[in-house]
């Protein structure tokens, strides 16, 4: 039963990251009618935005410490971090070890930005051409964004640990009944969970209860009429895909302690959050959260070292069997709704 | 002739010359100079010419005629390729069976996928293929590691015994044509100019030949047609009796088989294969191969594939030695300012502007080279001639 547990809460945790993912894609699908290769491309802007703020800051001067010398006798110069400098010895380090959550604040602007300017500059004209243009136009965007990191962070993984405080392991277990140390977990995954749940919730909450959300849910029905009704749709589509990329963004932004960012986990990710979306059903948001979830939790289950050893690699292919399977025999994905890009 | 129109006949000559004085053409610069490193004449660049042309005009077949985009042929290059290698380590190691059975097993393989994938289309269909592509690749990399050799691929071993004819002092047995191994080049140097005439390249060269002109026949035949049919309405299809799916299918295989081709080719001409072959980026490579070109034309995929590989090969190799030796006339602070900007778009970085270039044609140039070549003629060539549609074309391509 605990293994059990073990594997529903690893589940969860890489299901968010799925759902998230899907949600944005969702988001841009269900409003613009738009498929976005370049979607796994802002997930790792996003890591980046931890990285970079990271490395902002833990940016340093060195000054010479007259107390210490080296084996010379010449007095030592050592590193001052400025954050230290400005806000004192304790509140500087804390503040630097903080790095990942404070990159959301950083990261929410920045990939706002970045989905402005990619709907204005690019997607707006593709609207009318064939789907298969905006894959792959936004497959070329992807290539050119993941070089672009590639340029600057180099080919290597960069480490960007967890705050020190949330990067310990909790003793689930006990919460639930258990002895000590039958289920336990590392902090950071479970906040990741909590995190993308609230993220997710306050997504339904913007569409449903506001009537911003309320007039996109219309527009996302029938753009046509809501333009005759004197709404500038566009300009609130355009949001909509600021929104999608900031979610993407803060999704990559906390999951950057888990994986190392790399240039590569865009196209790593977008083939797995678009199997994601077409299980849950294109233009579907509960479906994509709902198929992000189920499928973290199939793969995770997938993964146990029986279920391995009596079909190895399985964890590798489950979820293409499940998405060719879901595909096959319900076309429109759990919860998608029937006509949907059913052509 | 060759039971072609004119017009086919004229490409088609041209494509044949092309291929068959690819050294000399792709080796314009004397040995030694500094413009040396832009050839592309040595037989290794060559032979992936022709076999990712391949590879490009069978993709065509399938998305240039029937609009069908998918993003995972790159797993029948793969299993054509564990066919091929096979085929060298158990049966014999002469390529001609190799190659064959690398066609049968892509073209079956591509059917099992298609017969599943076709039953959607759009974007589904994308996604169906990209994941039976991932899928494929997971099981070559893990699951089949037997057949696969796993993460570290397969290759020719001094302890495979084939059936037929295979080395019998413990060495290592080398692909070839009926004794003639593929590395077999012949030189030719002429002043500062050295021409490499390689085998494996002219083998690769004559199935790409026959590849080129089974893709014209198809795409003037009736069966083209309906292709065609297919992209522009199904609908229409349906009512006048016909069905697409088995067309779609079709095609389907018969680009599954060039990809198995292509596959085949590749063992034979390096006899070994791993499953980084099959990762799903490969199969955009192809993609982008296509559209570069201009998918749906003839000679667009070959142009494609072709100035994709020579950009893999050539613009990779330029570091900042090189640059700051261009740049060398500039002012010092100005050479480095221009070398850093430089810098930023080959070597390393060369995908960056394959990524640009890529967009810049999706964006401007659906037709991809053969279109923008058509364009620019059109504007200089005959210029008095010039329609109306032809200057909204035009004056499209300037916004």
């Amino acid at each position: 039963m605990d293994q059990i547990i073990v594997q529903i809460l690893n589940g969860l945790d890489k299901g968010s990251a799925y759902a998230l993912i899907a949600l944005g894609l969702t988001l841009i699908f269900g409003t613009l009618g738009v498929v976005n290769f370049a979607h796994g491309a802002l997930f790792m802007m996003g890591a980046f935005c931890a990285v970079v703020t990271s490395k902002i800051l833990s940016s340093s001067h060195k000054v010479v410490d007259e107390t210490r010398t080296d084996f010379l006798g010449n007095p030592l110069e050592v590193d001052v971090f400025y954050m230290q400098d400005w806000f004192g010895e304790a509140a500087g380090a804390a503040i630097m070890d903080w790095a990942v959550p404070l990159a959301i604040l950083v990261s929410i602007p920045v990939m706002i930005l970045i989905g402005f300017v990619m709907e204005r500059g690019l997607i707006k004209h593709f609207y009318k051409r064939p789907h298969a243009d905006q894959i792959l136009v936004t497959f070329g965007l992807a290539i050119v964004m993941g070089e672009v990191i590639k340029y600057y962070f180099g080919a290597n993984p960069i480490q960007t640990p967890a705050p020190e405080a949330l990067s310990g392991r909790v003793d689930f277990g006990v919460w639930l009944g258990y002895g000590p140390n039958a289920i336990v977990y590392p902090m950071w995954r479970l906040v990741y969970f909590f995190f993308s749940a609230s993220i997710i919730a306050a997504v339904f909450a913007f569409l449903q209860f506001t009537t911003f959300g309320m007039v996109v849910r219309a527009g996302m029905a029938d753009r046509e009429t809501v333009g005759l009704l004197g709404i500038d749709i566009d300009k609130r589509f355009t949001f909509m895909f600021g929104l999608a990329a900031a979610v993407a963004g803060i999704a990559g932004v906390m999951y950057a302690p888990i994986v190392s960012p790399a240039y590569t986990m865009g196209m790593d990710w977008l083939v797995l959050s678009f199997v994601v979306v077409v299980v849950g059903g294109m233009g579907s948001l509960p479906g994509a959260v709902l198929a992000g979830f189920v499928l973290g939790i199939i793969e995770s289950f997938a993964s146990m070292p029986g279920v391995v050893n009596l079909l190895p690699g399985i964890n590798q292919i489950i979820i293409y069997v499940v998405a060719i399977a879901i595909l096959l025999i319900r076309p429109r994905g759990l919860m998608g709704r029937k006509g949907v890009m059913e052509d | 002739m060759f039971g072609l129109a004119a017009k086919d006949t004229t490409l088609f000559l041209v494509v044949i010359g092309l291929v068959i004085f690819a050294p000399f053409i792709l080796n314009p610069f004397p040995e030694g100079s500094a413009m040396a490193q832009f050839n592309a004449g040595y037989p290794d660049l060559m032979q992936r010419f022709v076999i990712f042309g391949i590879l490009a005009i069978g993709f065509n077949i399938l998305f240039g005629l029937t609009g069908y985009l998918s993003f995972g042929h790159a797993a029948f290059l793969g299993v054509g390729s564990y066919a091929a290698i096979w085929s060298l380590k158990l049966f014999t190691l002469n390529v001609i069976p190799a190659i064959l059975f690398a066609i049968i097993v892509g073209g079956v393989f591509a059917w099992a996928i298609g017969k599943i994938s076709l039953r959607r289309s759009g974007i589904y269909f994308s996604i169906l293929t990209l994941a039976f592509a991932q899928m494929s690749f997971a099981m070559a990399y893990s699951v089949l590691t037997p057949i696969t050799g796993g993460e570290t691929g397969l290759q020719i071993k001094n302890t495979d015994n084939p059936l037929i004819g295979g080395p019998t002092d413990g060495s290592i047995g080398r692909a070839n044509l009926f004794g003639a191994e593929m590395g077999n080049s012949f030189e030719l140097g002429i002043g500062n100019w050295v021409f490499t005439f390689n085998l494996g390249y002219y083998i690769a060269a004559f199935a790409m030949i026959v590849a080129f002109y089974l893709s014209i026949r198809i795409f003037r035949s009736p069966f083209g047609i309906m292709l065609r049919a297919v992209k522009s309405n199904q609908n229409r299809m349906n009512y006048t009796g016909l069905t697409p799916k088995v067309y779609t299918l079709y095609a389907f295989v018969i680009s599954g088989m060039y990809a198995g081709l292509a596959g085949g080719l590749m063992v034979a001409m390096d006899t070994q294969v791993g499953p980084e072959r099959m990762f799903w980026t490969a199969s955009g490579e192809i993609v982008i191969m296509t559209i570069l070109g201009g998918a749906g034309t003839l000679i667009g995929p070959v142009l494609g594939a072709g100035s994709i590989k020579y950009m893999e090969n050539i613009l990779s190799k330029i570091n900042k030695d090189v640059l700051h030796q261009w740049f060398a006339m500039l002012p010092d602070g100005l050479e480095d300012v221009v070398v850093e900007f430089a810098y930023i778009f080959v070597g390393k970085q060369w995908h960056f502007t394959l990524g640009i270039v890529f967009m810049l044609v999706v964006i401007f140039l659906p037709g991809g080279l053969v279109e923008g070549a058509q364009r620019v003629s059109a504007r200089f060539g005959r210029k008095k001639k010039t329609t109306d549609t032809t200057d909204n074309s035009a004056s499209t391509s300037a916004e």
